[in-house]
């Protein structure tokens, strides 16, 4: 049977039918797992932990307390902290590191939670710093559709996971793309919630206003299906929403208005003129535009708007995205975890070489724009003008959703590059980011689909933003497509994965 | 930005760098800081800085709980991954002489 071809819909069947347990899933996966080692997507694996889940979770299953998601196994991003697997953020200075609990997520979807079976933990860029896995302290994850291009970040290894059929869903987690954009290039489904919606307790923090966790899996419908596990208030976060979050799939397979003839009548979908502007690839627009064209004969309307400010969403990211990170890595000084540096004369000097040789450059480089910004004289013109701007983006959007009940674009101007292109340039590399960062901002649920395939055989994706706490909207929007849409469905085939090898 | 800037700069972040880096990085810090001097152009009078996304639509509150004890000592798992422990304590360099 190929279960990694399997919805978790079809895989909770299975289960309950008793057609394969929970054991049988997971030796499954981590076969493949092994097989496909050469993608890089995992930074830890360790078998018999996941078959001891997958045990106990045969148990309850054979008990009769199957929850939807009981036995499934999943993989988490390296960036969620985990007892029983390393957690490393995939940087050097959290090498070997072993937390003393779990993060929230990671407690709520596991086995004494929704059931799920962990198989490993996937691959990042380090701290979730970067748009193309080329950051991690241990390689990049690399696109199951070509091994030579990137897969996209921060939550790459997710996303190559759930590509590759290395597992049938994965966590990830998004502070100005960090879910769509690995999402779209390698052409799964992956929802970044409204911030506040999951807990952020246990969640390695990068930039504490902007960070939200969220599914990265096949389709919309296995996304809604973890959402609904994951979300929730937690004390232990203060910025987590007292919010009831209700069932994210209530509205699957319903038609968008009652009236309506058409799935989605009724539907008045968004088109801001900035995301189809200067810089966006040829074939990506095409493809979202061919994807809008769907949209409108499942009953849809489609409405110019404007986003005036998003040019101004990467300066803003990145004044705000770094004052934060500066401040949440002053944790990191060889004392209390992690990698210390050999050679020091003193406190300050090995404080200063564990930092120095435990975090790789991208990161040095946003602890110091962080810092500047900051400092003493900076604040007001940077960080406070930045925080400003920001209310002006999230005022743009409820200005828009006033004649639009969801928004739609591309998820980034072009499709994955070659591992390298564009290492060179940190500036080169934050400019890609021009369509995501304005929903982190505002705090907006925003999803990524797939839509369609590039000249070159790579995934594209379309984005859809809509507004706080319309994720079960959403998720009916983007179910209707995939319904008559089969780019969700495409998978690499084998031989592109297995010819590669490690690089 | 000079490189005694990027010197003090680098002890503010608790960093060290050697002086071919310090060269680099402030070559591109000074590209970093013009993408983001585009921010100065907006004319910001009046507006009040957003720090939770979500007050855009709702009032919030500071998030209190109870202050209660949640969880035991977990001493030593909290000190399993520390580079350098003895007998419950962390070591780190004589600091007084």
């Amino acid at each position: 049977m190929n279960w990694h071809e399997k919805s978790l819909f079809e895989l909770s069947q299975a289960i309950s039918a008793k057609e394969v347990s929970s054991v049988e899933l997971t030796q499954y996966f981590l076969k493949r797992i092994s097989q496909y080692k050469g993608l890089n997507a995992f930074l830890d694996v360790q078998e018999d932990l996941s078959l001891r889940d997958a045990h106990f979770a045969d148990e309850l299953i054979a008990k009769g307390q199957a929850g939807p998601l009981m036995g499934i196994p999943v993989a988490h991003k390296d960036v969620f902290v985990t007892k029983d697997w390393k957690s490393t953020a995939a940087s050097k200075i959290l090498e070997n590191y072993l937390s003393p609990f779990d993060a929230r997520v990671v407690e709520r979807l596991g086995v004494r939670g929704a059931g799920m079976v962990c198989l490993g933990k996937t691959n990042m860029d380090e701290f979730a710093m970067g748009s193309s896995n080329e950051n991690s302290a241990y390689g990049p994850a690399l696109n199951p559709w070509n091994m030579k291009y990137v897969s996209g970040g921060s939550s790459g290894g997710s996303a190559v996971a759930v590509a590759a059929g290395l597992t049938p869903i994965a966590t990830g987690t998004d502070t100005g793309g960090s879910i769509r954009q690995p999402a779209a290039f390698c052409g799964i489904t992956g929802i970044k919630p409204t911030y506040g919606s999951v807990s952020r307790y246990g969640m390695i923090a990068y930039a504490s206003s902007l960070d939200q966790a969220g599914p990265m899996g096949k389709s919309a419908a296995d996304c809604g299906l973890m959402l609904n596990a994951i979300c929730g208030h937690d004390q232990r976060d203060s910025t987590s929403l007292r919010r009831e979050p209700g069932n994210y799939l209530r509205l699957l397979g319903k038609n968008w208005s009652e009236k309506g003839q058409l799935p989605l009548q009724g539907l008045r979908i968004g088109i801001p003129e900035e995301y189809f502007a200067q810089g966006l690839q040829e074939e990506v627009g095409r493809s979202v535009r061919a994807a809008l064209k769907q949209f409108e004969d499942l009953g849809a309307t489609c409405i110019p708007v404007s986003l005036p400010k998003t040019k101004l969403s990467i300066p803003v990211y990145y004044v705000l995205a770094p004052a934060e990170a500066s401040s949440n890595l002053s944790r990191y000084d060889g004392v209390r975890f992690g990698y210390r540096a050999k050679d020091y004369k003193d406190l300050t000097q090995m404080y200063e070489r564990t930092r120095s040789e435990g975090f790789g450059a991208e990161v040095k480089r946003r602890i110091l724009i962080g810092t500047y910004v900051l400092s003493q004289g900076y604040y007001d013109a940077y960080y406070l003008q930045a925080q400003k701007i920001r209310r002006i983006i999230a005022q743009d959007f409820q200005t828009a959703f006033t004649t639009c009940d969801v928004l739609m674009g591309p998820v980034a101007p072009q499709v994955a590059w070659k591992v390298g292109e564009k290492s060179k340039d940190p500036v080169e590399m934050y400019l890609e980011d021009i369509y995501t960062l304005s929903p982190n901002l505002a705090g907006l649920p925003a999803m990524s689909i797939p839509c369609g395939m590039s000249t070159d055989n790579l995934p594209i994706g379309l984005q859809i933003i809509g507004n706080y706490f319309s994720e079960a909207q959403m998720i009916q929007i983007a179910d209707h497509y995939q319904r008559v849409s089969t780019w969700h469905q495409l998978a690499p085939s084998s031989p592109v994965i297995s010819s590669g090898g490690a690089l | 930005m000079n490189i005694e800037e990027i010197n003090h700069l680098a002890k503010l972040s608790g960093l060290e760098l050697n002086p071919e880096q310090t060269k680099q990085i402030s070559k591109e810090l000074e590209n970093i800081l013009s993408l983001v001097d585009e921010l100065q152009s907006v004319d910001t009078s009046g507006v009040e800085p957003l720090f939770h996304p979500i007050a855009v639509i709702e009032a919030l509150q500071q998030a209190l709980r109870p202050d209660e004890v949640i969880e035991g000592n977990n001493r030593m798992s909290n000190m399993l991954s520390a580079p350098a422990v003895d007998e419950g304590l962390y070591l780190v360099p004589k600091v007084i002489e």
